[in-house]
């Protein structure tokens, strides 16, 4: 179990280098310990897990292993739920976001966050909406916020359909356009860390496609994790896997690795398909 | 969480990065003072209650020191003497709202019935917006209507025709003049038909299919499952609408006093004048020359509250039953 | 045989029974409508509108004392109720699910149902009588105290429609509560919180009771918030009882009016969540 999963060296407060390092370099986003409670129910438990600057990282598991609650535990949407707590460490370049102090609302500033459905806000336009993270952050003018809005909407592979109808209504836009302008609105105040939960599981093909080349490209920037249910999405996308089972971290690994030649026998059967 | 992983700068940071991990410990004061704002304004209605509560009681004290539990049970109401007793107006406020209710219950769950089950679907939203339409029509336009149009039309067409084969009974007794108990409840039946109508309808609505299903499987006429199946399974919910109704007769003031005759006089006939509690605080107060005339107003305004709010109280749990708190059933009041 | 005949008699019967109801239902609706149409709209001349009460006995004089009494009633209920009323609304929608919440939904449902001569009766008791005199703003405080629980629930309402899933987003993105609540959720029930408040308007608009003793009506013109004001459906009420025909023709008139006021604030209302319902595909 310990060849595949990156462990952080035992905390002491960082005085220079990262604390945590993988066999490839500094780890961005790093976990150790993590479980995450629905009142005396763990959801997952005892995770330990890094993941590397500019990587996609992909979490898999069938339905109800804790994947979802583990990625929302990182940008600390897991506790507004009733009841629910957080116990362990998440590591953002050395500094714990769970410490006693440490702002939520700040936290999720730098960790942001796609879901499974689109929710662009009904009552803004498109501008609007990509805007709409740049509003808790320094103060913008509005040359400023429109070459922002512009700068996100490119990235996010949206720009050239979207350019003549900025003020336009978000709903007017397909399910697929929809969700590339939550990417553009998650990804405008310029977070660290990208979540992804099943971004893809309302799409049609051609817009799961469009989202999956847009990862290749946002990694270049940020460190994205994504959650998904679909196998072969795991595969074409990310460098590193997570399998999840029953609220355990079974196993992690390069992602070439763990598909063709994985280290244990839940995760063989898991993608293998021998249950799911 | 351990406490090791205090956060200490990494030396030598570049000044932005060490501001953005400073900002991670921000503290966000906005939301305490944005649920400090709203917990204030939801605090208004506890507030009114309170005040309405105590302003009655205030009002009304000089009454109820003076005639006590008396005041509900005596019949004379004469301001000249100080004598106040508000039994015709309890006995007509009760009187008339059962009238209106022995009309208006019928004909609200027909059309909740008509509504739900046998009107062709095109016709259904037309129907009820026209049936909510009925609830829109302000209570003085009621009375205008009343006083110039069901009036004569119940004094000079309806009763002449009706009186020979009905005038025995002691419901029918007695000289018609128009302004009665009769008109006022008729008025009163269609100013609360709409919400009878309206909450027996998603009551209806809420039953479940497969209930209306399987008596239809069973080899029931439409009409038969609704009577045996449907309107039992609602029969709660309908029973709610009902008293919501009673509720909203029992304090309906203008078209009340503009039709019913404003006389202190308890009467079992249908086509005497009467009074209701409403009419005579309508009718009386800005002539009453007394405080002490006041003070019976208030008394009896407060016995109206005190009346009108368990009945309400009473239906909403009725219907919160049968609506499981959804906000729709609430709504509907 | 037979019996199964006469039970599907008994079926037609009672169907076409509740067609009747439903008819016999609407009777009065059309009645009402036609009458007022019928004695009013004749009346509605340039005078009707600019001109206010006149000395008993002479002919011609107006409305526009009471109409215009509406407007600056209504409207004040409506700049003191609305505000307070929405903010309850938000309150029970998003912090409303402990003891307090409970709390003000039942004195809010209790309110809905207390009879506006009872509410007329309080404002006078809490506002006339210490005040030594009638006004319009006690009058308006008394149409406030009605409308504010029904605004208080169906925003109450319109909030809670919002999905949770835009919170979510909101909140993800950093948001602090109060913000996500301000310009994501209470943003997206606008339209239907709009609705709520322009439907209340309308019934207010209605009401007669609660100003018997606290607006009382004035035979003139006035904008003066410390006197006495007339307003449409006082004005309606006191000349339909009144002993002259003159006044009984304008009452039609002035009830005509009211009508129109009530069925557009009402229409307005639907256009509304209709054109958003539209756009929320």
């Amino acid at each position: 179990m310990a060849e595949a999963v990156l462990i952080p060296p035992p905390m002491r407060p960082a005085a220079s280098a990262p604390a945590v390092t993988t066999a490839a370099g500094p780890a961005r986003l790093a976990v150790a310990q993590l479980t995450a409670w629905y009142g005396a129910t763990s959801g997952v438990r005892d995770v330990t897990l890094g993941f590397e600057a500019n990587t996609v990282t992909a979490l898999i598991g069938p339905s109800g292993c804790g994947k979802s609650t583990f990625l929302r535990s990182l940008n600390r949407m897991h506790e507004l739920v009733a009841g629910a707590r957080v116990t362990g460490r998440v590591l953002l370049d050395g500094h714990d976001l769970y410490a006693p102090g440490v702002n939520p609302i700040q936290v999720r500033r730098r960790i942001g966050m796609v879901f499974q459905k689109p929710t662009p806000f009904p009552t803004m336009s498109i501008a609007e909406n990509v805007a709409a993270g740049l509003r808790v952050g320094p103060r913008l003018n509005h040359a400023e916020r429109e070459a922002e809005v512009e700068r996100a909407l490119r990235r996010a592979a949206l720009w050239d359909e979207v350019k003549d109808r900025l003020h336009r209504s978000a709903l007017e836009l397909s399910g697929g356009q929809q969700q590339r302008l939550c990417v553009a609105r998650t990804i405008a105040p310029e977070p660290e860390v990208l979540l992804l939960d099943e971004p893809t599981a309302s799409l049609d093909p051609v817009g799961t496609g469009r989202i999956e080349d847009l990862i290749h490209e946002l990694k270049r920037e940020f460190t994205v994790i994504i959650v998904t249910h679909n196998l072969q999405q795991a595969a074409r996308v990310s460098d590193t896997t997570a399998f999840f089972y029953l609220g355990e971290l079974v196993e992690a690994g390069p992602t070439a690795q763990l598909f063709t030649a994985p280290a244990r026998a839940q995760t063989e059967a898991y993608v293998t398909g021998r249950f799911g | 969480m351990t406490t090791d992983a205090a956060v200490l700068p990494e030396p030598a940071p570049q000044p932005a990065a060490e501001d953005r991990w400073k900002a991670l410990r921000m503290v966000s004061r906005g939301d305490v003072a944005y649920r400090l704002v709203l917990t204030l304004l939801a605090l208004a209605p506890p507030f009114l209650l309170a005040m309405i509560a105590g302003e009655l009681v205030r009002g009304a004290w000089p009454a109820i020191r003076r005639f006590g539990a008396g005041f509900l049970t005596h019949s004379v109401w004469d301001p000249v003497l100080g004598e106040f007793g508000a039994l015709p107006l309890i006995f007509g406020t009760l009187y008339a709202s059962l009238v209106a209710m022995l009309v208006a219950i019928p004909l609200a769950v027909g059309v909740a019935i008509f509504l739900t089950e046998f009107a062709p679907r095109r016709l259904r939203t037309p129907v009820a917006t026209l049936v909510e339409l009925l609830a829109a029509v302000p209570s003085v336009i009621y009375g205008l209507w009343g006083v110039f149009v069901l009036v004569p039309l119940l004094r000079e067409t309806l009763w002449p025709v009706v009186r020979p084969a009905l005038a025995w009974l002691p419901i029918f007794q007695g000289a018609f003049y128009g302004p009665s108990v009769l008109a006022a409840g008729i008025i009163l039946a269609v100013m609360i038909l709409p919400y009878i109508a309206a909450v027996s309808r998603e009551v209806l609505l809420a039953v479940p299919a497969a209930q209306r299903e399987a008596a239809l499987a069973l080899g029931a006429t439409r009409w038969e499952a609704v009577w045996t199946v449907i309107l039992p399974y609602g029969r709660s919910g309908i029973m709610g609408a009902v008293i919501l109704g009673l509720g909203r007769a029992l304090g309906e003031t203008m078209a009340v006093t503009m039709v019913i005759g404003n006389t202190h006089e308890i009467s079992l006939s249908l086509v005497q004048p009467g009074y209701t509690i409403a009419a005579a605080i309508a009718n009386e107060f800005a002539e009453a020359a007394t405080s002490l005339h006041l003070s019976a107003l208030v008394y009896a305004a407060l016995v109206l509250f005190v009346i009108t709010v368990v009945v309400n109280a009473l239906a909403r749990v009725l219907i919160w039953r049968v609506a499981r708190g959804s906000a729709a059933g609430s709504s509907a009041i | 045989m037979a019996h199964r005949t006469s039970r599907r008699v008994i079926g037609a019967l009672m169907t076409g029974a509740t067609y009747g109801a439903a008819a016999l239902a609407l009777l009065p609706l059309a009645a009402i409508l036609a009458m007022l149409i019928l004695k009013g709209a004749g009346s509605l001349n340039w005078d009707f509108f600019t001109r206010s009460s006149v000395p008993l006995g002479e002919s011609g004089g107006g409305f526009a004392h009471a109409i215009t009494g509406t407007l600056i009633i209504v409207g004040l209920a409506c700049a003191i109720g609305v505000p307070i009323g929405v903010g309850g609304g938000v309150f029970l929608a998003e912090f409303g699910g402990g003891p307090l919440g409970w709390l003000v939904r039942f004195v809010a449902d209790t309110l809905n149902g207390i009879p506006s001569i009872v509410i007329g009766i309080f404002a006078w008791t809490w506002i006339v009588r210490p005040m030594g005199k009638f006004t319009a703003l006690a009058g308006a405080i008394a149409l406030a105290t009605i409308l504010i629980p029904i605004v208080a629930r169906t925003t109450e309402e319109m909030v809670r429609l919002v999905p949770n899933s835009l919170r979510e987003a909101a909140l993800a993105l950093g948001y602090p509560r109060w913000r996500t609540s301000l310009q994501v959720v209470v943003r997206t029930a606008g339209a239907g919180i709009v609705t709520g408040c322009l439907v209340a308007m309308a019934r207010v608009a209605g009401e007669t009771a609660p100003l018997l003793f606290t607006a009382l009506g004035n035979q003139f013109f006035s904008t003066r918030l410390l006197e006495p004001m007339a307003a449409l459906p006082l004005q309606v009420y006191v000349y339909a009882v009144g002993p002259y025909d003159e006044w009984h023709r304008q009452a039609w008139a002035g009830a005509l009016v009211l009508i129109i006021l009530v069925l557009t604030l009402g229409t307005v209302a639907r256009i509304i969540t209709r054109g958003r319902r539209v756009s929320h595909g």
